[in-house]
């Protein structure tokens, strides 16, 4: 289980090589990268910038990683999200799973991304080539796509 | 449990277009002991100044978290000690 908030990119062979090394437990490791689109809405982009909440964002990664600890065998698990300001092509957030079979570990990189997009405090800010800016709106794709993961089959949530 | 009529002093925290709109990033206030909820802090709030008006024109919308933890409207207040309001969030 690890954590990361940071402005650095990372990268991700060795994110995963830092996750299975020396591991002969693991059979199958899934990652997620979440990058910078160049255009919003028809409208290009110059710059993205993500302002968090420091501390209540560490502190609801770690309870979304518990969840999806409790929920499937993972056998390791890392989320780094990025911060500050970002470019189209750059990369904002990386999850990785790794477990001993991958339906696991497929599953539980689709719900920490899922969990993480409606509840960690995070806020993106578009900046345009005219100078304008906007805060991104929440989607409404995101709220539902919580809703499948809401019975859960092995364990009820209170 | 309302036992007292002291007031609870509490860091208010805004985050994004909320802090844009009232204008700082982090305040201390001294919080009467009859706002008992997160809504009623809401309106509470309003009462301040147009900045606030403006934040919670739509308050449906924004979101609020009591010691780092996300809250509901009808949460109660008790003795949180850091209260943040924010967008709905957007990141990954």
């Amino acid at each position: 289980m690890s954590i990361r908030v940071q402005t650095e990119d990372f990268n991700i062979g060795a994110e995963i090589a830092g996750l299975t090394g020396g591991r002969t437990d693991i059979g199958a490791v899934v990652t997620f990268t979440g990058t910078v689109r160049g255009a919003a809405g028809g409208s290009p982009l110059t710059s993205m910038t993500l302002e968090h909440y420091p501390g209540m964002t560490e502190a609801e990664l770690a309870r979304v990683e518990a969840e999806a600890n409790d929920r499937w065998p993972l056998s390791a698990s890392l989320i780094v999200h990025r911060i500050g300001e970002l470019h189209p092509g750059n990369n904002i957030v990386l999850v990785v799973t790794a477990s001993a079979h991958r339906h696991a570990a497929f599953e539980a990189a689709e719900f920490l991304m899922d969990y993480l997009k409606s509840r960690a405090p995070f806020w993106k800010k578009e900046a345009r080539p005219d100078g304008t800016s906007d805060w991104v709106d929440a989607r409404e794709t995101d709220t539902a796509a919580l809703q499948r993961w809401q019975k859960s089959p092995s364990k009820a949530a209170e | 449990m309302t036992s007292g009529t002291k007031t609870n002093t509490v860091t208010l925290r805004y985050f994004a277009w909320v802090r844009e709109k009232i204008g700082f990033a982090e305040e201390e206030i001294s919080l009467p002991a009859e706002v008992a909820t997160v809504a009623e802090l809401i309106v509470w709030l309003k009462a301040r100044g147009e900045t606030y008006q403006a934040a919670f024109d739509k308050p449906e919308v924004v979101r609020t978290a009591l010691d780092q933890t996300h809250a509901r409207a009808d949460t109660p207040i008790a003795n949180a000690r850091e209260i943040a309001f924010f967008p709905p969030v957007t990141g990954g």
